[in-house]
């Protein structure tokens, strides 16, 4: 195992890598390229991305996404922008500076040489993306506008008003149809992939099943591309998509890939606290809010009066007065800690007192409501939508949720799993954002995957097979998968029980949260590891799926994807208990400063937790994480 | 605990596309005002898998209202009675109690409906994929600030660009025309200068390829008034515009103006 | 919580009736469960590709743009003929000049009615376009509907725009009636060649003709109300800078061509156009044909422009 965990970073110093790599990178001859088959699963910002390039390139591509259109991925759900090292404001930054914040806001667990090469390819990301004709924010000149985001100290921010994922996933979108009318690309729509077929050690290709007939079909290839997104789901409630689900990485998982470092997980701090107990998801009011918003709750958990009628002496600004230098601006995860810390302890506001004020009365007061409507006005007309609440006149209510997903499928600097011809991109992977991802970098590394370091690293892999036939499809290796895909699926319609999937999910969601969410304590870890496999096997004889394999069938598809949560979830719990340190998203109780701030253990924890899929069990491995250019230092936000 | 609603539904149950479809009554209670629109339904959902009825079939993803995933006809209104909002966004604080509401599917020629009320709105992608995109490879790119926009032009360009393919502008339309749509995404490539070179022949190709599935359009507005981003149809009328110009223009010669 | 339904029982096969039996169900040709819509063309493309300039009527894009050009020439057309018909007010004599001007149209350098009947192949051809577009369009959208068994709402659609295929209808049945009744004098037993005048007053003054003009010239301002606007976005004249012009274009040019088109009826009934039956044309070809009655001419003449007020 260690021999396939090698990260084959390349030679050279840091700055140089990439290039070097690329210089001496095998390629496949045009001639070649037709002759290879690449599977890519997920058309988000990754997978639109990878397929749209490996056509340009002339690779035969299959695209699968289980939307009925590959448009809809959640990467269009992203609001705020995406980074890149232009410089184009003149304000000092580079390259180098993008790579320190980005390891830096990674609280030192993430490689090295990936995010360094991140924020060299980030340059190139903002070219292709105007030309494919992105509509970013321009200046009166009429060149690109930029924004400082998350508490960055240099503007580099680009961004589309509130909607910088949707153009950017339309941009990505545009140039996959533009391959599939090219022929190079053959998109599967609504076809979700159950299964991946591995045969003498390399992955051959993939199982799906249709969604509107419910055949389940193999797909044979010379290498097979998961650009499949983050399990933010695992807590029923989150700011993700309700399609959003870990299958497609968790039964690579389960055939052999390593998952790695699934404790960390990322808590936003503004999302639109839960309403009733119906509600299915959370929605994010964007970071950018906390630039002009002041958070605080009463002084005390009994004050029930209506916050215009609580005097300022009686308000507790709690970021403001822990944190004199960032104040609201801390980070997500600081500020995340804080709002649960005030709401357990009794002071959270709202009918559920769930929640924390974030107040724009001062911000309106001091620049006009124009002035606010202007920069928010998008973000204040959604919240109005949905609490049926104007924040011009009475403050927001805001709790964190979650958000994103660090942990995933480990890969090497290549994007190849420890299972060979698996690649795996975007969120999905664990690379670039080590414990914790940063504002507006998320669209930054599904793009570099996709566009600029899958094409280029899939090379030699590719150039290895030359001359390989396809595994064909009727294949035992093949027939097997399928098999055991249509038993699983079989089995949901069998169990007739009694309690609907979303019960359990919710019920699942409820124990991840409490106990694997923004602080965790061993023992609370130890109760979800006996909580969940008790509700797990309660969901396997229990749950209740109506209707058919054989078409539509909305229960049945979510009965799949909660069964790898439970799974995945436990693996969760054990990841963050054996994770004895605090590090950015993981913050562990046990382990924190005096004044309550996240204390790693770079000793024994400066290593990649990859765990192997041994029957039900698991192994941990240990990438060990070296910094030759940045120095280990705390975060300090004081 | 917020107020809640006791409803009457009629929602459309079809099997599969092959067979007929009819409409089933539902009443419902304590539906909380805070509950959106489909968490109605995820509550109707919990209660019909309880009594061992199969749940009613409809498509979200998102439900922020970006994804385009949603969409139902509700009430005779595409995305219900609010105005510039997703089907997913609408809350139930927007309907009286003791109120009937319609529940059907988006219905066009084009559109076959699945399954009572997810409807098929892969035409759509047919049209984009006819010109919806500006050629350049990856790594063809010049630099991104080379070529400035002026602000209004890629504030406009954006206006259009907002479509998030719902599909609501073809369900409101009487003609069944995806006009908005279409002109939505031709206006926002054919304004940038990006997408110039493309210009005419990207209006021929995409208007052509709607019209193998869509109705002919009649100005009445209904999409503009569906549509949850509020798209103008002035994009109809550059996009109509600019058809007739890719007919008339001699290409070899002023591709730019 | 205790959210229940009470009942599941009322099942419809059928809503109200309001569109082809076919709805909601099956389209043809049926796709397979499988296959998307994406591959099943509802109006496939045409199979030849006319040379230009026929290829752009091709498109219905091109259609309505031949719509917005025949509808400009018809509303020309509208416009001169409501004008023109303001002659009525002149009297018998002038209204029979102008007439004849038409007629004269182009002076001594083309032969007398040339340019006229120019003008009405003209006209014809744009009725016929005109008519033809909306024809085939209404056939293409018919065919791209499928008609909500709930019903539908109607939140931005005029009552003029929702009408235009009516109205159309109504406009051309009119029109046929206009001709038959003044150009070919079939419904008006005392029609005089040549007497516009006079046949307006004959068939106007009947109350169940007046009614019929009043309702088709209704039908005709809405019909403009809606096209007058429509035609701007179907030619792509489109600008923040006059966009609001256009509407009150469009609302401005279906009055003027209402109270016009309306007055004549209107006055007819009220007797402040009248001719008494007598036709000047009629007494004047008498003359022409008995001179010993020479001086009615005058007399008539007086008695005509004694009527207009």
């Amino acid at each position: 195992m260690m021999e396939a965990m090698n990260s084959r970073v390349p030679q050279g110093a840091l700055a140089e890598k990439w290039a070097n790599y690329r210089s001496d990178v095998r390629l496949v001859s045009p001639k070649n390229k037709r002759g290879f088959e690449i599977i890519v699963v997920g058309t988000g910002l990754a997978g639109a991305a990878a397929a749209a390039s490996l056509g340009e390139l002339g690779y035969k591509v299959k695209s699968f996404t289980y939307h009925d259109s590959p448009r809809r991925a959640h990467s269009i759900a992203a609001q705020g922008g995406i980074n890149a090292a232009k410089n184009y404001q003149n304000d000092g930054d580079s390259i180098w500076r993008l790579f320190v914040d980005t390891i830096k806001g990674g609280d030192y667990r993430s490689r090295e040489a990936n995010v360094h090469r991140l924020a060299e390819v980030s340059l190139e990301i903002i070219d292709q993306c105007v030309a494919q004709g992105v509509p970013f924010a321009r200046d009166y000149a009429g060149l690109l506008d930029n924004r400082s985001f998350g508490g960055a100290q240099v503007s580099r921010t680009f961004y589309a008003r509130g909607q910088t994922g949707q153009q950017l996933l339309l941009g990505a979108y545009s140039a996959l149809m533009r391959q599939v009318a090219a022929g190079s690309v053959e998109l599967h729509n609504r076809k979700e992939m159950l299964d991946v077929v591995v045969h003498d050690g390399r992955a051959v290709g993939i199982v799906v099943r249709d969604l509107l007939t419910g055949e389940v079909s193999s797909h044979s290839a010379h290498a097979v591309v998961l650009a499949t997104g983050g399990y933010s789901n695992v807590y029923f409630l989150s700011t993700n998509a309700k399609m959003c689900n870990v299958t497609a990485a968790w039964r690579a998982h389960r055939r052999g890939a390593l998952f790695a470092n699934p404790c960390y997980t990322q808590i936003h701090p503004t999302c639109i606290p839960q309403s009733d107990d119906f509600q299915s998801k959370l929605t994010l009011m964007s970071e950018s809010l906390r630039n002009d918003g002041r958070i605080w709750v009463p002084q005390r958990g009994d004050d029930k009066r209506s916050p215009d009628q609580i005097p300022e002496s009686e308000r507790d600004y709690y970021l403001e007065t822990k944190y004199p230098a960032f104040g609201n601006l801390v980070p997500r995860d600081v500020a995340s800690r804080n709002a649960k810390s005030v709401v357990d302890s009794e002071r959270g506001v709202g009918e559920r007192a769930n929640g924390v004020y974030l107040d724009f009365a001062d911000a309106i007061a001091a620049q006009g409501e124009d002035a606010i409507r202007e920069k928010y006005g998008n973000l204040f007309d959604i919240y109005e939508r949905i609490t049926g609440e104007n924040p011009y006149k009475s403050p927001m209510r805001i709790y964190p949720a979650t958000h994103y997903t660090m942990g995933g499928l480990w890969v090497n600097y290549e994007l190849m799993s420890n299972l060979s011809g698996l690649f795996v991109l975007g969120e999905a992977n664990f690379s670039d954002h080590g414990a914790n991802r940063l504002g507006a970098s998320a669209l930054m590394q599904g793009l570099a995957d996709g566009y600029f370091i899958l094409p280029t690293t899939i090379g030699p892999w590719l150039a290895e097979q030359l001359g390989s036939q396809l595994v064909p499809t009727d294949h035992p290796a093949f027939a097997a998968v399928e098999q055991e895909v249509n038993e699983r699926t079989q089995q949901w319609l069998a169990t007739k029980g009694t309690r609907s999937v979303d019960f359990f999910h919710r019920e699942l969601g409820k124990i991840v949260w409490d106990y694997v969410g923004m602080s965790r304590t061993s023992s609370g870890l130890e109760k979800a590891l006996s909580e969940i496999p008790a509700l797990h096997e309660e969901y396997l004889s229990d749950v209740r799926v109506l209707g058919s394999a054989d078409s539509l069938n909305q229960s049945l598809e979510k009965a799949g994807r909660v069964e790898d949560f439970f799974q995945l979830a436990q693996l969760m719990a054990r990841d963050a208990l054996l994770r004895e340190e605090s590090c950015g998203g993981h913050f562990r109780e046990e382990h924190q400063t005096e004044d309550g701030e996240a204390r790693r253990d770079d000793e024994q924890f400066a290593h990649v937790a990859a765990w192997e899929s041994n029957g039900d069990d698991h192994i941990r491995h240990e990438e060990k994480l070296e910094f030759e250019e940045v120095e280990l230092a705390v975060r300090s936000y004081k | 605990m917020a107020s809640t609603l006791s409803l009457t539904l009629r929602i459309w149950r079809q099997d599969s596309p092959q067979v007929k479809g009819h409409f089933v009554t539902y009443e419902m209670d304590d539906v909380p005002e805070d509950a959106s629109f489909l968490e109605m339904l995820d509550i109707l959902n919990e209660i019909l898998i309880a009594k061992g009825e199969e749940p009613i079939c409809f498509e979200s993803d998102c439900r922020e209202g970006i994804c385009g995933t949603c969409g139902l006809m509700i009430n005779g209104q595409a995305h219900g009675p609010q105005k510039g909002t997703a089907t997913c966004q609408l809350h139930m604080r927007q309907f009286k109690d003791g109120d009937h509401i319609v529940v059907e599917p988006w219905r066009a020629e084009a559109f076959s409906v699945i399954k009572d009320l997810a409807t098929d709105r892969t035409p759509l992608d047919a049209i984009i994929k006819a010109g919806g995109y500006i050629s350049v490879n990856t790594g063809a790119a010049p630099d991104a600030n080379l070529t400035p926009i002026p602000h209004q032009t890629a504030a406009t360009a954006f206006d259009a660009a907002a479509c998030i393919g719902c599909g609501a502008c073809v369900a409101a339309c009487p003609n069944s025309a995806a006009q908005l749509f279409c002109s939505a995404k031709v206006q926002h490539l054919n304004l940038m200068p990006q997408g110039q070179s493309e210009r005419w022949e990207r209006a021929e190709k995409m208007v052509e390829t709607m019209e193998e599935f869509f109705g002919s359009c009649t100005n009445h507005g209904e999409c503009e008034e569906a549509c949850p981003k509020e798209i103008s149809i002035d994009f109809i009328a550059w996009t109509n515009r600019d058809y007739i110009k890719s007919k008339l223009k001699n290409r070899s010669l002023f591709a730019q103006k | 919580m205790s959210t229940t339904t009470k009942t599941t029982t009322l099942t419809e096969t059928q809503g109200p009736s309001t569109g082809p039996s076919t709805q909601g169900t099956v389209r043809t040709p049926a796709p397979a469960a499988s296959a998307p819509s994406a591959e099943f063309p509802v109006h496939p493309k045409p199979r030849v590709r006319l040379p230009w300039p026929l290829s752009i009527y091709q498109s219905a894009v091109g259609k309505k743009w031949v719509m917005a050009l025949t509808g400009i020439a018809l509303l020309g057309f509208v416009l001169v003929h409501m004008i023109g018909n303001l002659h009525l007010y002149e009297g018998p004599v002038k209204l029979s000049e102008y007439a004849e001007a038409l007629r004269d149209l182009g002076g001594d350098l083309v032969p007398r009615t040339w340019i006229l009947w120019g003008m009405r192949i003209g006209l014809i051809a744009a009725f016929g376009l005109h008519i033809h577009s909306a024809w085939s369009l209404t056939v293409m959208s018919r065919r791209a509907d499928a008609s909500y068994v709930g019903g539908r709402g109607y939140s931005a659609a005029s009552y003029a725009s929702r009408t235009m295929r009516w109205t159309g209808p109504i406009i051309l049945l009119y029109l046929f009636y206009h001709l038959a009744d003044f150009t070919w004098g079939w419904f008006n037993p005392d029609f005089v060649r040549g007497d516009p005048y006079h046949n307006v007053v004959a068939s106007l003054s009947s109350i169940p003709v007046a009614i019929l003009y009043v309702v088709a010239n209704v039908a005709l301002a809405i019909h403009i109300y809606h096209g007058a606007w429509s035609m701007f976005q179907s030619l792509g004249i489109n600008s923040p800078k006059f966009n609001p012009l256009r509407r009150r274009f469009a609302q401005g040019f279906a009055a003027v061509i209402l109270i016009g088109n309306l007055s004549f009826p209107i006055f007819v009934q009220a007797d402040v156009i009248d001719d008494g039956g007598v036709s000047v044309v009629r007494e004047h070809e008498a003359q022409m044909a008995d001179p010993e009655e020479a001086s009615g001419e005058e007399a008539s003449g007086a008695t005509a422009s004694g009527a207009t007020p």
